[in-house]
């Protein structure tokens, strides 16, 4: 049961990075990326996080692919030219992504650890549940957890800075200076 | 199901995910294969976590979510910026930061 469910959600996940990547038109690549994180909470799921699955689904999945989907629709679809400023890019890529992946594949199953050939230890019940994962953020890794909220606050602060509109420099000198013109005249 | 298995998966979508950055060329495109290199990380973290059937792994993938998330709101805020302006959304044209 446990290899189905395993495998389900390896196609899914598998499926849906692959379509980001295939797919033309950018809209369909987040479309993509959501049914990829929605297969990947069913494998942290497998893997007992469940509280990291709900936030999977309930921020990634939900909240920071809306914004996606938004920044997709409005900034519209983006031709990608075919001229290519590396030559022969569009075959080196894959085949450069392959020699890593085998890279990696090699060094997890040459490596020695004994632990990954098991399933892993029996773990309690309440393993990787809200209360477990709380306890932890808010005891242990305390300092992580607030570094982590004035991030958040410095990337809000910095995309507004950064997306919000901006007033021109030059209409900004005009308004004074006609103003004192009309006063003048 | 062996640890192997998640660990492999984890670097089979880390690949694509690099593979997608070397290939594509529109930066919306490229800032989801972050986001797929970032999710096989968790994978990774999730599954070693599950093995040593300790926690502390899942605080840490619970962390790189909230850097995933800010790393998505500052690089869309770039893509907008630079849309709101008439740069080309490519990453060959937008090789200087100078507007």
């Amino acid at each position: 049961m446990k290899e189905v469910a395993f495998f389900a959600g390896a196609i899914g996940a598998l499926g849906g990075a692959i379509a980001v990547i295939a797919l033309r038109n950018a809209f369909y690549s987040v479309l993509a990326l959501i049914v990829h994180l929605i297969s990947l909470a069913g494998l942290f799921l497998l893997l007992q996080g469940e509280f990291i699955a709900a936030a999977q689904i309930v921020v990634y999945a939900g909240a920071v692919m809306v914004l996606y989907v938004f920044v997709a629709a409005y900034v519209g679809n983006v031709d990608e030219p075919l001229w290519e400023p590396i030559p022969g890019q569009r075959f080196i890529a894959p085949l450069l992504g392959i020699a890593l992946f085998v890279e990696l594949a090699i060094a997890i199953t040459g490596s020695s650890l004994q632990a990954i050939d098991t399933g892993g230890p029996t773990v309690d019940l309440g393993f990787g549940s809200p209360t477990a994962i709380g306890k932890l953020l808010l005891e242990r890794f305390l300092i992580a957890f607030e570094a982590a909220s004035l991030l958040l606050l410095v990337a809000a602060v910095g995309a507004v800075v950064l997306a919000g509109r901006h007033r021109d420099p030059k209409a900004d000198t005009a308004t004074p200076g006609s103003e004192a013109e009309e006063v003048a005249a | 199901m062996d640890i192997t298995w998640y660990l492999v998966l984890s670097a089979l979508l880390f690949a694509v995910g690099v593979s997608g950055v070397l290939i594509r060329r529109s930066p919306l495109v490229i800032l989801l294969c972050l986001e797929l290199m970032l999710n096989a990380g968790n994978l990774a973290l999730l599954a070693f976590s599950r093995s040593l059937g300790n926690q502390d792994g899942q605080v840490f993938a619970l962390i790189v979510m909230v850097i995933a998330a800010c790393e998505v709101v500052v690089g869309l805020g770039i893509i907008v910026a630079a849309y709101r302006r008439r740069i080309p959304l490519n990453v060959d044209d937008l090789r200087s930061l100078r507007g």
